[in-house]
């Protein structure tokens, strides 16, 4: 078994502080595993409650409980996507840091899904109708209508529908993946797309302080 | 272009990473912003993918939020 390592840029990265830490255990067995597992998950359910705690406002008809008990779902899940991904953590953040971010992220998602549930999310492609330059001053009203005319011409059904609920509705975009059978990144790129082809539209208009 | 639902509709036209590459880049991102590092210059897209997604945007201020919890303490 050798002493050490030989390979220069492995040892320097093993002697960072960010991967020579109490993390590595849990790719091990035996009990030295079992007590970083259960750090982790310490960890981790420090974030989902943070989280959770933080978003509470969105969730008024939860108890406490139910609100720990939303976080504890989130800390399962976080721990189950922090180990399979552990691979990828190169050390250039703490680990700590690394780990909170799926804890975040479980957590959050499962909040705003939890505060969209039972509420009606309206895919209408001529949504877009509601979107009216009333409120807006006179000088920006034909810019308006202009981009009005953009999601109409330029968009597909899809986009329109994508765009109208995220931005004029204000539909989060993971529950937005979740009503589409879609995931998060396709609906945001949906959504740049979309963009792109408006402000395209709106430049070829003469727009061009937007573009 | 202040209207803030013509920039939510219109994007601000910059380059901007993914919500694949925010989630990616997020825990360093934030370790660099609390060290007061240039992130505009270290993660190109990623302040642009912020203002474009208000979703990841509130998973990014949970995340300062945390760890500035845990500074101060």
């Amino acid at each position: 078994m050798p002493s050490h390592d030989t390979n220069t840029d492995m040892s320097a990265l093993a002697s960072s502080p960010a991967l020579a830490g109490w993390h590595l255990d849990l790719t091990g067995d035996g009990p030295a595993r079992e007590v970083a597992a259960v750090r982790l998950r310490e960890l981790l359910l420090r974030a989902a409650r943070f989280e959770v705690f933080r978003r509470r406002g969105m969730l008024p008809q939860l108890s406490p409980t139910e609100l720990d008990e939303l976080a504890d779902e989130a800390a399962s899940d976080a721990a189950i996507s922090v180990l399979r991904r552990l691979d990828d953590f190169r050390g250039e953040s703490r680990f700590e840091t690394w780990a909170y971010k799926f804890a975040l992220l479980e957590a959050a998602v499962k909040v705003r899904r939890r505060a969209w549930r039972g509420r009606e999310v309206t895919l209408d492609p001529e949504g877009w109708e509601r979107f009216a330059a009333t409120d807006v001053d006179p000088e920006r009203a034909e810019l308006f209508e202009c981009v009005r005319e953009g999601i109409r011409t330029a968009l597909t059904p899809h986009q329109r529908e994508v765009l109208v609920a995220a931005v004029l509705d204000g539909v989060p975009i993971d529950v937005l993946a979740e009503r589409l059978d879609s995931n998060r990144n396709a609906v945001y790129k949906t959504i740049h797309d979309a963009r792109t082809r408006l402000r395209a539209h709106v430049a070829d208009a003469g727009y061009l302080e937007v573009t | 272009m202040a209207d803030p639902v013509l920039v939510r509709l219109l994007g601000t036209g910059e380059h901007a990473v993914d919500c694949d590459e925010c989630f990616d880049q997020l825990d360093r991102y934030v370790e660099a912003e609390l060290a007061r590092q240039p992130v505009d210059e270290l993660f190109p897209g990623f302040r642009a993918h912020l203002v474009g997604c208000p979703t990841c945007a509130e998973e990014h201020e949970s995340l300062r939020a945390l760890l500035e919890t845990e500074e101060i303490r």
